[in-house]
């Protein structure tokens, strides 16, 4: 008989339980059902039909669209163009964040002017860095001058060789791009590594100086493993921001150089404004969102086996 | 003076980390330059005086940005929306956060995944079911209606965040509050969020910069100019086809400043974090 | 500091949750130009004092997001009593089909064809639909032009007089002599906004019209006459002619009309390919600019060389609206001579009503003799398949930048246009 009493309470507890940390997540749910999960199945729903956006019909195409997808030479182009960016983000863009992170966890002096300095990029709205940089990378001349700063610099350096037509030279265009964006970006990852350097206790630092451990050492067996979890956020958020950039791609390149300076998000604009195939649309973003879970889920595979190394 | 090499070699050592963050900061600061420079000059000297400080300095071009541009009710209006979606969103990111870290309950994993992945899944064409939505809701118009669709667009990437950050959180501060009588609740308030205030400085500033810049979900939610965020002011000088450069420029280096005040105040957070010894032994 | 915020928090959203009702009295007239805000808003004063409605003018810059907004709106069913359709021929057919926009042409007839023969039949037809179209719609007009544009070349006087060049030139080999010349005393020779794609389509178009004559294009477009022909590569040669002889400014297949407008009014580079629009644009950025209007110098000296032109701005009206015809007054009253004389005005544009012609400056008065020649998609009876159209500027675009072959990019344009037509008759098999 008390043992019933006990079950009941104890199951009573539980739901109880449960219920409570629902509700923490709650709103949160509750939001996100609303704003985002409608309109996803509506988009789901979508990329199966063939639609222009006006009309009162939309004429039901199974996988067609998806099927023309795979075929679509154009926008595995692009989602080649989108990694190419994504690379040079995880590479240039976020060693050159850790190392001025790096720079600014010690005592030096100005370091408060430096944190500033460094997000001053990320603030500033895509219009205006591409205006700016517009201009830097400028190919013409005006009176016998070279126009663009670069094209000035390299040519009073004597370096004439290297001079080019940066964002029309299919070579060059999507490289000048993706220098940009980790010009832009960097600000993010520099904060966010500094915070995580912060939070490394200092008594490790010492113990390993007193070990005899160099600065190159400390570094790899003290800093890298106590900031894993912080640089795999800051790669998955590159990643992430990467592979969806447009704004900058438009306001530097306009509607882009033939197809070397597409990528995936400019192609879906393109269908749904340019072609007004709103049902293709979002069959690219479907597929485009089931790529990205996929390199997701590959990055935490390899993560987790990093843990357990 | 004898100088030994340990000496020569710490001293390069700090030469060299200045020089290159004096590089990178001039590459940064270039642009704000660029803007100022641009902003005190008229379209027609804009892009043909070629000095360093322009001869003639129009520092009114900044007055007249804020009348023309009538940024007075278009800056309240995006105060407004910035700090409504940022508390909002600290609030319930950090619950559901502390929830997905350290709480347990049924399907956790399949909600936590869930926002996850709808940071990778993109939603192009997205505006006319989510309009069609608002107007059912009457939410259209509404500054409801937009603070909580921002809260949506933020709240995954902070909820990742703000779970990272929990989960290295150690759990003796948890026990003894709970010891002391904290309900559920009561440990989220007053152990998790003081101890994860680093990440919830960066997730202030991320949300502030996102809400603060935006301007396509306004033009699309909202009809009326006196519920219109700042970046609708700005869109008053690129015209379709005559562009008023000069006052563009000022108003955007006007309406850099909030957010770079933000994160001034933020990232002083981000550096006290948990290096107040909140953990001992 | 926390009770504060609470505070502050259930204000806004107090505040948030007022919604403002719609006045059934006001017109609301929803545009994308910001330019012209002004100008609209002073005219709904006007209108109001002379007619006592009012009208509720809203601004959704920049064109796309005018764009998302209206197609938004329309799903929703709140479209505006008037607003504009910023897209194909085949889209304005969607909007008439699905109710969305009336029927105007009774309204026109109303007044026993006065209002329509006030205004320049080309820009009408933008806006109308004619006997046996291929999008089944009901012939007649459906929107009304405010303002009249046309694209053609402009050329900057004193530079051209540096060069030795005292007339602007009438032919392509005079063009090309020009731009010789302006290359020995170091001045680029044309530039243009053909970072948008449509740009460089319309230059593309004009030309096909002259080489080749309206009937021949129409043709290929329905699919009758493949882009190998030759005429077709004689297109993609002009491309390639100039960019050999050097006429194109650095960067030109990247350049965001914008930049290309400071180019020519800053006097860097001879030529510019733009529309009547400019004159405004060029005005605030050099008053002292000497230029002249001329069309694209022709290749064919048999057949006469087209521009694109009509329409500038056109507004259509809400088919369930319940205030249709106050809102087709309002359009009425913006085209008559004396708010077409103060638009003219205030935006240096030309009007849509021919007899404000008279107010106009110098300069629009060159654009306006071009009116004669001008041709626009909209009023043709087939119109390019988008994807087909995407892959020829693209094709271009590699031309210029010198990576590919008139020969190859006018086979890659047919495979797709092939594609394409087996496409389309399989959906004709399946309806």
């Amino acid at each position: 008989m008390m043992s019933l009493i006990k079950t009941k309470t104890a199951a009573f507890y539980n739901i109880k339980n449960n219920v409570e940390n629902y509700l923490f997540i709650v709103p949160a749910v509750a939001i996100f059902t609303i704003f985002y999960i409608f309109p996803f199945i509506d988009i789901f729903n979508l990329s199966l039909h063939e639609w222009n956006g006006i009309s009162l019909t939309r004429k039901f195409v199974g996988l067609q669209n998806f099927k023309e997808l795979f075929q679509d030479e154009v926008w595995w182009k692009s989602f080649g163009n989108a990694c190419y960016i994504t690379l040079i983000a995880l590479t240039f863009q976020n060693a050159l964040a850790f190392a001025l992170a790096l720079a600014c966890d010690r005592e030096i002096r100005m370091k408060q002017f430096y944190r500033i300095v460094f997000f001053l990029p990320p603030v500033l709205s895509e219009v205006v860095v591409g205006l700016i940089w517009r201009w830097i990378l400028n190919p013409g001349m005006q009176n016998g001058e070279y126009y663009g700063l670069l094209n000035y610099v390299l040519h009073h350096l004597g370096l004439d060789q290297l001079i080019n037509n940066w964002l029309s030279d299919p070579k060059t265009a999507l490289t000048c791009i993706a220098v940009v964006h980790s010009w832009k970006g960097f600000g993010w990852g520099f904060i966010m590594l500094l915070a995580g350097l912060q939070t490394i206790d200092r008594q490790l630092y010492e113990a390993a100086k007193v070990d005899g451990a160099n600065s190159w050492n400390t570094f790899r067996h003290v800093t890298v493993p106590m900031m894993i979890p912080v640089i795999l956020v800051v790669v998955i958020l590159t990643v992430l921001g990467s592979m969806q950039v447009f704004v900058l791609i438009i306001s530097m390149v306009g509607q882009g150089l033939v197809d070397y300076t597409e990528v995936p998000v400019t192609r879906i604009l393109a269908a749904m404004m340019g072609t007004n195939r709103f049902g293709y649309a979002c069959a690219m973003g479907v597929n485009f969102g089931l790529v990205l879970i996929l390199i997701s889920l590959t990055m935490k595979k390899v993560s987790d086996r990093m843990k357990q190394a | 003076m004898n100088v030994n090499k340990y000496q020569v070699k710490g001293f390069l050592k700090v030469f060299f980390i200045h020089l290159f963050l004096v590089v990178i900061t001039l590459s940064c600061l270039f642009p704000l330059f660029w803007m100022l420079r641009s902003a005190v000059m008229t379209n027609q000297t804009i892009f043909v005086d070629k000095s360093f400080i322009p001869s003639e300095i129009h520092l009114e071009n900044f007055m007249k940005a804020w009348v023309e541009g009538n940024f007075g009710m278009y800056f309240l209006n995006s105060v407004v929306y910035t700090v409504s979606v940022v508390v909002g969103i600290v609030i319930i990111s950090s619950m559901a956060a502390y929830a997905f870290s350290r709480l347990q309950f049924p399907g956790k994993n399949f909600f936590f995944y869930m926002f996850v992945a709808a940071m990778m899944i993109p939603l192009p064409g997205s505006f006319v079911p989510l309009y069609v939505l608002m107007n059912k809701l009457g939410l259209v118009n509404t500054r409801f209606g937009y603070i909580l669709c921002m809260i949506n667009v933020g709240l995954s990437m902070s909820i990742l965040l703000l779970k990272t950050f929990f989960d290295k959180m150690p759990v003796d501060l948890e026990d003894a509050a709970r010891i002391d009588g904290c309900g559920k609740f009561g440990i989220w308030w007053h152990v998790a969020l003081p101890l994860a205030r680093p990440a919830i400085a960066v997730i202030v500033i991320f949300n502030s910069l996102n809400v603060w810049n935006e301007y396509i979900l306004a033009q699309l939610l909202l009809n009326e100019p006196e519920l219109m965020p700042l970046q609708r002011g700005l869109m008053v000088f690129q015209g379709s086809h005559l562009v008023d450069y000069p006052l563009l420029m000022a108003g955007l280096t006007i309406a850099a400043l909030p957010i770079v005040l933000v994160y001034l105040l933020m990232q002083k957070h981000i550096i006290k974090g948990l290096t107040s010894g909140a953990v001992v032994g | 500091m926390k009770k504060i915020l609470g505070i502050f928090l259930c204000l806004i959203l107090l505040v948030g949750c007022v919604k403002r009702q719609q006045d059934p009295n006001t017109i609301t007239f929803w545009h994308w130009m910001t330019d012209r805000h002004e100008s609209f808003q002073k005219l709904a004063q006007k209108y109001e004092a002379e007619t006592g409605i009012k009208v509720r003018v809203d601004l959704y810059a920049p064109s796309d997001a005018y764009t998302q907004r209206i197609v938004a709106s329309a799903q929703a069913r709140v479209l505006p009593d008037i607003f504009g359709i910023l897209d194909k021929k085949e889209i304005f057919a969607s909007f008439i089909e699905s109710g969305f926009v009336a029927d105007l042409t009774e309204y026109f007839k109303a007044d026993g064809g006065q209002w329509e023969s006030s205004l320049f039949s080309k820009a009408l037809d933008v806006n109308s639909f004619k006997e046996g179209n291929i999008y089944n719609i009901k012939p007649g007009i459906y929107g009304v032009p405010i303002d009249v544009t046309n694209i053609q070349m402009l050329y900057n006087k004193k530079l051209l007089q540096k060069a030795g060049i005292n007339n602007p030139p009438k032919t392509f080999d005079e063009f090309l002599v020009a731009i010789k010349a302006l290359k020995q005393i170091g001045v680029p020779g044309f530039v243009s906004g053909w970072g948008e794609l449509w740009m460089a389509d319309c230059f593309a178009s004009n030309y096909a019209f002259n080489i080749m004559g309206e009937e021949k294009v129409i043709a290929t477009y329905r699919g009758e006459v493949p882009y190998t022909d030759p005429d077709w590569i004689k297109v993609f040669n002009v491309f390639k002619t100039l960019n050999a002889n050097g006429a194109f400014y650095e960067g030109i297949v990247t350049k965001p009309n914008k930049e290309a407008e400071q180019d020519f009014a800053l006097e860097r580079v001879a030529f510019a390919f733009n529309g009547s629009w400019c004159v405004n644009v060029y005005h605030g950025m050099n008053p002292d600019l000497e230029y002249g209007a001329m069309l694209p110098p022709a290749i064919n000296p048999d057949l006469p060389v087209r521009i694109w032109g009509g329409a500038g701005a056109s507004f259509v009206v809400n088919d369930s609206s319940l205030r249709k015809q106050k809102a087709v007054d309002f359009l009425k009253w913006l085209t008559a001579k004396d708010q077409q004389e103060f638009i003219a005005e205030e935006t240096k544009n030309l009007p849509a009503n021919r007899r404000a012609l008279s107010s106009i400056p110098e300069i629009l008065s060159e654009f306006a003799r071009g009116g004669d020649y001008t041709t626009h998609p909209t009023i043709w009876e087939y119109n390019e398949n988008p994807l087909v159209s995407e892959k020829f500027t693209k094709g271009l675009q590699s031309i210029i930048i010198g990576e590919k072959t008139p020969e190859q990019v006018a086979a890659e344009v047919q495979e797709i246009k092939q594609r394409e037509i087996k496409k389309d008759a399989q959906k004709m098999l399946t309806k």
